[in-house]
């Protein structure tokens, strides 16, 4: 009993510690005074201002749409990729999953500096398509990695029973290994979105002037005193995602009840 | 009597609103091949981990030698157990593996030595020393899982379905070495199966549970020729089971047919079950018999015939050396020493009867 | 389709040896040549200067310190999450994934509020009649930055591989007779050790070369191996600053080497 009682104030701590900056945010997104020290009194304006701030406004949507396109393509172009590897020798395989592995265990400075002397040697101006790209390229490792578990774990047995049932490829793929795969391709595309959306230090080395994402714009900020507008369209995101994940967790508590598979 | 080695007295185990074990009790003696048999979700295996020390029961006590033993960890106890699928240490070799229990009692390095070798001998795989559990087959694995439990001289052996992950030749030629090795170390063994088959061959005692009751102890002849009621004869091989009327000692009606049996005792015109195995129905020629039917489907098994007839309404499994072809009329002849009359339970509650003595 | 099959990576063999490995032979190009890209060994020797030397012994003490930290930290934490069985995924979300949602930048810098010389966690510690702490724009400030950043990649692997461990081995060790903590030093750690090396790279890698931990909550005066690269490319100086990169990768490839060696079957990986 005192165990179990130790277990989860330890666990409230940790929940603490890694929720006591964001706790602070939230407060903040709601302080009148502009300075951060004290607090001026309880005030919606921040979040009214936040609209008719045409640069935030701008890096929102050049974070939302760089995020949500190369999410998108490193999904396509990875889940690709795994089926392929699936097929492929053990060399080839090694090799490739050989370099999938350098963007996760190289640092982040490192890949954003040789994206960056990439580009400028290719003479590509550096702005929201080089930052669009190097997003592409560090989200791909996410999607490979949690496609590739599950196709490995597909029954290959089962693609080859409904080609002999008469179905194309095509549909075998579809009908068959799609709906296998699919809580893997979906989790990649979720990793890759938030990945992208948190990410500065690679976008800092990619884009050029002009062109900014929420985090490039925060970090210019963090010297001349963050604008409240910041604090309060972070919390307007993290409220909105922290919403979703309610409900989705009630709607897959609910199923939970009633599935047999729980027994075990 | 002999001492009681082992004594659950009363044990009952929820997990949530779900009465696993239900005020249980039961004993064993030294030297003992000692059989749990039951379906899966029987209490079975949470009986076996209450005398481990792995389950705490939620009421009642588990004597070892006469001492409670109740909260007592596992680590404390004087028995080991054979986990269901090994659960050998992968980061040790097979001779560290079994060297374990007894590096913890810090005995000697020459002393561990020669017991790890005379275990690996016992268990048929000598100079199996330095390797990894990893590189060994299922089988191999078993064995060494086996050598580390018995090392340690426990007076009881514990085994969690040991043979469920082996093929069926293995798990044969495992059942004869375990019988040799119980005979050898002279220890008790208690055994959880749900193959009703490695029971009758192994045991000397068939504890047959379901639902979490004991529904029968016995031997295992008792309990193939005498189940005590129709889950236990369901259970344990395959048989013909009926509703029937005891009209009054030594006779009994099946379907409107009168036969004679040995059993008395069950009232007058008492509904009741009947048992028969279908190696003990005869077929004879047509009106020879107490009733008569038609074969309906016959498949040849190897040492018999499997064949069905259709008699009364009711389908009666026959197994026969003789053959009657599909189609055939015969006659149904049962010995009244093979009827085996059983008591109908009158709730769902009873059917899980409980029975305190061995 | 069989035959084409293969064809599928294509378009991701070709995107990652295009942004990946070749972008990396810049890094060598660059760093092993002078500004009139005669080759040279003196873009990489510029570690020694005293500065940079200086930079990257902090940078190196600091995510060692940190590493230790989070391990510590982590592990209780892992095994609380283990026990938890079923409903650990929520708090797993929670560890993990919900914080991304707040940007990294804001959430480094919410601690300055924090750790303010008049800040919450001053303000408690004097309600309660404990000693003011003045960490802010201290190494103290950036180890705390680092474990808050970085402790999640460490929970991961090692709760990832706790899980897989079967409950009956620990039982088996129990029957054995071994007592809880036997148990834990000769079955369960051994077990977990490569979950553990995995998440020691996965916190040290990051922490050596972070750059804005140290920039937020090291007042911009002290200068970590990260801080030091980034002024370089700043001010345009890329042979040095790739020769530095160099660097930083051989500390990587290092650490890299030793995770392969412990981490056979990949069974310590954060996914």
């Amino acid at each position: 009993m005192v165990k179990k009682i130790g277990k989860n104030v330890y666990l409230a701590l940790i929940l603490i510690f890694l929720y006591a900056p964001i706790a602070t945010l939230v407060v903040l997104s709601f302080n009148a005074s502009k300075s951060r020290a004290k607090w001026g009194g309880f005030t919606f304006e921040w979040y009214a201002k936040m609209f008719a701030n045409e640069d935030i406004m701008s890096a929102l949507v050049n974070t939302l749409v760089i995020a949500f396109v190369s999410a998108l393509v490193a999904t396509v172009v990875g889940t690709m990729a795994c089926i392929a590897m699936n097929r492929m020798k053990k060399l080839p395989r090694t090799i490739l999953m050989g370099i999938t592995n350098i963007p996760m265990l190289n640092a982040d400075i490192v890949t954003g500096i040789s994206l960056m002397l990439l580009f400028i040697a290719l003479k590509f101006s550096l702005g929201f398509v080089s930052v669009l790209f190097a997003h592409i390229t560090f989200n791909l490792p996410y999607v490979v990695l949690s496609v590739m578990p599950k196709i490995r774990q597909t029954n290959k047995n089962t693609y080859e029973a409904a080609l002999d049932l008469g179905a194309s490829h095509f549909y075998a793929f579809r009908k068959v290994i799609f709906p296998d795969i699919f809580p893997g391709i979906l989790s990649g595309f979720l990793m890759a979105f938030t990945m992208s959306l948190d990410d500065f230090v690679i976008t800092h080395f990619t884009k050029g002037p002009g062109v900014d994402t929420l985090s490039t714009k925060i970090y210019t900020e963090v010297r001349k005193g963050i604008k409240p507008e910041m604090y309060a369209l972070s919390t307007l995101l993290f409220m909105s995602v922290l919403i979703l994940l309610i409900i989705v967790n009630r709607r897959s508590a609910g199923k939970k009840d009633i599935s047999p598979e729980t027994s075990k | 009597m002999a001492n009681k080695l082992i004594e659950l007295a009363g044990i009952t185990k929820r997990y949530g609103d779900n009465v696993v074990l239900d005020d249980l009790n039961l004993y064993f003696n030294e030297n003992k091949f000692l059989t749990l048999l039951g379906p899966s979700g029987c209490g079975k295996t949470t009986t076996l981990r209450i005398m481990g020390g792995f389950e705490t029961p939620d009421s009642g006590h588990v004597f070892f030698d006469g001492k409670d033993i109740t909260n007592l960890p596992p680590n404390k106890r004087e028995l080991n157990t054979v986990f269901q699928k090994y659960a050998l240490f992968t980061h040790m070799t097979v001779a560290e593996n079994i060297a374990f229990g007894l590096k913890i009692k810090k005995k000697s390095g020459n002393y561990i030595k020669d017991k790890v070798k005379y275990a690996l001998k016992l268990v048929n795989l000598d100079g199996f020393e330095n390797r990894m559990p990893d590189s060994l087959s299922g089988g191999q694995q078993q064995r060494i899982a086996i050598a580390r439990a018995i090392v340690n001289e426990p007076k009881v052996l514990l085994l969690d379905e040991p043979l469920g992950a082996l093929d069926l030749k293995l798990r044969q030629d495992m059942q004869y070495e375990l019988i040799r090795l119980k005979n050898e170390l002279g220890i008790t063994f208690v055994y959880v199966t749900h193959d009703q088959e490695e029971a009758l061959t192994m045991s000397d005692t068939i504890v047959v549970m379901n639902q979490g009751y004991i529904q029968q102890i016995g031997s295992p002849e008792d309990i193939y020729n005498e189940p005590c009621n129709a889950f236990v004869a369901d259970f344990i091989g395959e048989s013909n089971i009926f509703p029937a009327t005891f009209l009054e000692d030594k006779l009994v009606e099946i379907f409107g047919h009168k036969f004679e049996c040995v059993d008395t005792g069950f009232g007058i015109n008492k509904p009741v079950d009947v048992v028969i195995r279908p190696e003990d129905i005869d077929l004879v020629p047509e009106g020879a018999g107490t009733l008569d039917g038609v074969v309906t489907s016959l498949i040849f098994k190897g040492v018999h015939y499997e064949m069905e007839v259709e008699a009364a309404g009711r389908e009666w499994l026959v197994h026969s050396t003789d053959l009657s072809p599909v189609g055939a009329r015969v006659g149904i002849k049962v010995d009244p020493f093979d009827i085996q009359i059983m008591n109908k339970p009158e709730s769902e509650d009873e059917e899980a009867v409980k029975i305190d003595e061995t | 389709m069989k035959r084409n099959g293969k064809l599928l990576a294509a378009p991701y063999t070709l995107w990652m040896v295009a942004f990946i490995v070749i972008p990396l032979f810049f890094i060598l190009f660059y760093g092993f040549t002078d500004n009139d890209f005669n080759v040279t060994l003196g873009s990489i020797a510029q570690i020694s200067k005293p500065v940079n030397l200086k930079a990257l012994w902090l940078s190196i003490e600091l995510s060692l310190i940190s590493t230790v930290l989070c391990l510590f930290l982590a592990y209780p934490l892992a095994m609380i999450l283990k026990g938890k069985g079923r409903s650990s995924s929520s708090f797993i979300v929670l560890i993990f994934i919900l914080p991304m949602w707040m940007n990294f930048l804001l959430r480094t810098f919410a601690w300055q509020t924090l750790l303010d010389k008049n800040g919450v966690i001053n303000t408690v510690l004097s309600a309660v009649g404990l000693p003011k702490q003045n960490i802010i724009n201290t190494p103290s400030a950036i180890i705390l930055g680092m474990v808050y950043n970085f402790l999640p990649f460490m929970v991961l692997p090692i709760y990832n591989v706790l899980v897989k461990i079967d409950d009956n081995v620990l039982n088996a060790a129990r029957d054995l007779g071994a007592n809880e903590v036997q148990t834990f030093v000769k079955v369960t750690l051994p077990l977990s050790l490569p979950g553990i090396i995995s998440g020691i790279t996965m916190v040290f890698v990051p922490a050596l070369t972070t750059f804005v931990i140290s920039d937020i909550l090291g007042g911009g005066k002290i200068l970590l191996l990260g801080n030091v690269i980034e002024q370089e490319f700043q001010i345009m100086n890329w042979h040095t600053g790739s020769g530095l990169s160099i660097v930083l990768m051989i500390f990587i490839f290092v650490s890299m080497l030793i995770t392969a060696k412990y981490d056979k079957e990949g069974e310590g990986s954060l996914w």
